[in-house]
């Protein structure tokens, strides 16, 4: 059984280095993309403060000047735990809990200073608390949807567009005649295909990183391991869609509607926080949200695999119904001889 | 001699296409069958519910006595009509993938020697003319050394000369002892090839025995053949028609005849014009003609 998955396996990994205009465009494409985000988001676009204010249940804040001001958001969070990371992240520029009167500022945050002195201007007694971190840019954040993206893409297309071209010109024939099992053409496809995603997608990061330094709190084995679950889901996904059908253009529809709401839902570009709650609702069927979600938390949070355990759960139950669903949906052969 | 295969009533129905409709037929070992017919006669799926690639609606098939399933199948060869391989392949990676999907294989060596495709292992399969190609797909039908061989219109598309190379290693093949079923809309590979033929048309076998015998039984002496307007053009074309019991087939007037010098001046008493005249011995595809009273329409002819 292993020699015949690895025969597969080697043929299919062949198939694929060897095609040099498909090997090129999988690297270059995402570089492109990071090297581009990096470029534009490069400046300080931000025309708002942005300050998080403790939840108040005294209402001591109800009538505080700083929240007339114009041309500030405010935020208001529960945890302070919370509050204070999205603080050391730069993701806001000052937290302020009127009920104590005190603020906590990031010193390294220029925007953090303009903010302070904001505060201070109508309240001087309030007590000042200091913190450090590294901001978080907006590259940081989105460099996990990019690579997300990119291995969605591969592993839907490169394995679902593959089998129906096999079905149509009758390769996966010529194998049904063979003593070649269903499972160990399929395990070859998975395998072969997540070597493939794995190897570029991580030497992408690394070259990238090498070039950015990205902001990186959590273990990037946890990252790693991440990325191979989310990888194994979206593969699985990319052989049910493809478990039957010998259309490619019935396939690369099928693939457009899977791919495009996980691209637009799945927070590759931007937060879901703020969504309709449907949109949150519906986000959490798609397997891209959960590794864009638990990457970004072991990055961007420094969450080991314990913490983000719902989404590894989620994406094992994910990848077994897609699994064993496209093993039973699975045919060799199309209608055309 | 024993049979290896022998077919009993095999259907396989396509809602109310009758693709195949009840085919008997017996293969005795180490012989070339042909299962002969135009496009559409029904001998790929005849040959692929032998191969176990498509479902039978009813009938039976047994395999050296015994109903072939899923075990068998894998030890018989195949060479498809229609097939790929992976691309971005050599002919070696090619013989090695499928030689590592079976227990018993041929050293690839052997074949490689036995298909002539020493010059060609290095090269990606892709660039293989189309006998080339044809080759390596018969070395991948006898990778895991099969005594019973299914060949489906190996040389259909392929130049003279290629058809001619594939018949000498078909001939070899045969040499070592294995048995070939081989599907063909060309007669003239038939004859060359076959011990025994099958002729289906419409789903069904409307002839079967060895090819000699089939022709002997059909046809007496040589065969004249002229164009139908020259029957038509004579006065007396009725009588004539009654007097050398012509067939006429397409457009084409043909008369069986032990004596030609007779029937000849005989045709020409009665007004019959011999331009166009052709006068041979009868083969299959006027065996084929007869029988259906059709040509092998959507052929082309090498």
């Amino acid at each position: 059984m292993f020699k015949r998955f690895l025969a597969v396996l080697i043929a299919r990994n062949h198939e694929f280095f060897r095609d040099r205009a498909a090997l090129g465009w999988n690297l270059i494409f995402p570089v492109l993309l990071v090297v581009g985000f990096a470029f534009i988001f490069s400046g300080d676009g931000k025309t708002l403060y942005k300050i998080g204010v403790l939840a108040d249940p005294l209402q001591a804040s109800s009538n505080h000047q700083l929240l007339e001001l114009k041309h500030i958001e405010f935020v208001t969070y529960d945890e302070k735990l919370f509050a204070m990371n999205k603080l050391r992240q730069h993701k806001i520029d000052l937290l302020v809990d009127f009920s104590r009167e005190t603020y906590w500022v990031n010193q390294s945050s220029n925007s953090g200073y303009i903010a302070e002195k904001l505060l201070l201007g109508s309240s001087k007694n309030y007590q000042r608390m200091a913190v450090e971190g590294k901001e978080i840019r907006y590259l940081d954040w989105v460099v996990p949807g990019i690579l997300g993206m990119n291995m969605m893409f591969s592993c839907l297309f490169g394995v679902g567009y593959v089998i129906v071209r096999y079905r149509k010109n009758s390769v996966l024939k010529r194998l049904h005649a063979t003593p070649l099992k269903p499972i160990e053409f399929l395990t070859a496809q998975v395998c072969s295909r997540l070597l493939i995603v794995m190897t570029l997608s991580t030497s992408i990061f690394i070259g990238c990183n090498w070039i950015f330094d990205f902001y990186i709190l959590g273990s990037l084995i946890d990252l790693f391991i991440i990325a191979l679950l989310g990888t194994v889901s979206l593969i699985s996904l990319g052989l049910l869609i493809a478990a039957r059908s010998e259309s490619e253009e019935f396939t690369g529809g099928m693939l457009n509607v899977a791919s495009w709401p996980m691209m637009m839902l799945s927070g590759v570009w931007f937060s879901l926080e703020g969504s309709p709650e449907f949109i949150q609702i519906l986000a959490q069927f798609i397997p891209l949200t959960h590794m864009l979600e638990a990457a970004r938390a072991i990055m961007l949070d420094g969450a080991s695999l314990w913490q983000v355990k719902q989404h590894i759960i989620a994406l094992l139950i994910m990848t077994a119904t897609f699994l064993i669903s496209g093993s039973l949906l699975f045919r060799w052969q199309g209608q055309a001889r | 001699m024993s049979e290896i295969l022998e077919v009993q009533d095999l259907k396989r129905y396509f809602l109310k296409n009758k693709a195949v409709d009840g085919v008997s037929f017996k293969v005795k070992k180490g012989i070339c069958f042909g299962l002969l017919g135009p496009n559409g006669a029904g001998k790929t799926t005849t040959i692929e519910m032998l191969e176990g690639i498509v479902e039978p609606t009813s009938g039976k098939i047994l395999y050296q006595g015994k109903v072939i399933d899923k075990h068998i199948y894998h030890q018989l060869g195949i060479q498809f009509q229609h097939t790929a391989l992976q691309d971005h392949l050599t002919v070696m990676e090619t013989l090695k993938m499928f030689s590592a999907f079976y227990e018993k294989t041929l050293p690839i060596k052997d074949l490689i020697s036995l298909c002539q495709l020493d010059e060609f292992v290095n090269q990606d399969h892709r660039k293989l003319s189309g006998g080339q190609k044809q080759r390596l797909l018969l070395a991948l039908a006898l990778i895991n050394d099969p005594q019973l061989v299914f060949l489906d219109e190996p040389t259909t598309g392929l130049d003279p000369h290629s058809r001619r190379l594939f018949w000498d290693l078909v001939n070899k093949i045969k040499s070592q002892g294995k048995t070939i079923l081989l599907t063909t809309h060309y007669m003239d590979e038939a004859e060359s090839l076959c011990d025994e033929i099958a002729i289906m048309d419409k789903g069904k076998i409307i002839a079967l025995d060895r090819p000699e015998v089939l022709l002997q039984q059909n046809f007496s002496g040589a065969l004249i053949k002229l164009p139908k307007q020259n029957i038509d053009a004579s006065e007396n074309n009725e009588k004539v028609v009654k007097q050398f019991n012509i067939q006429f087939v397409q457009q084409s007037a043909q008369i069986q005849s032990l004596e030609i010098q007779t029937t000849l001046v005989e045709l020409i008493e009665q007004g019959v014009s011999l331009e166009g005249l052709q006068v041979k011995s009868a083969n299959l595809d006027d065996l084929f003609l007869k029988l259906t009273g059709h040509g092998l329409e959507g052929v082309n002819h090498v």
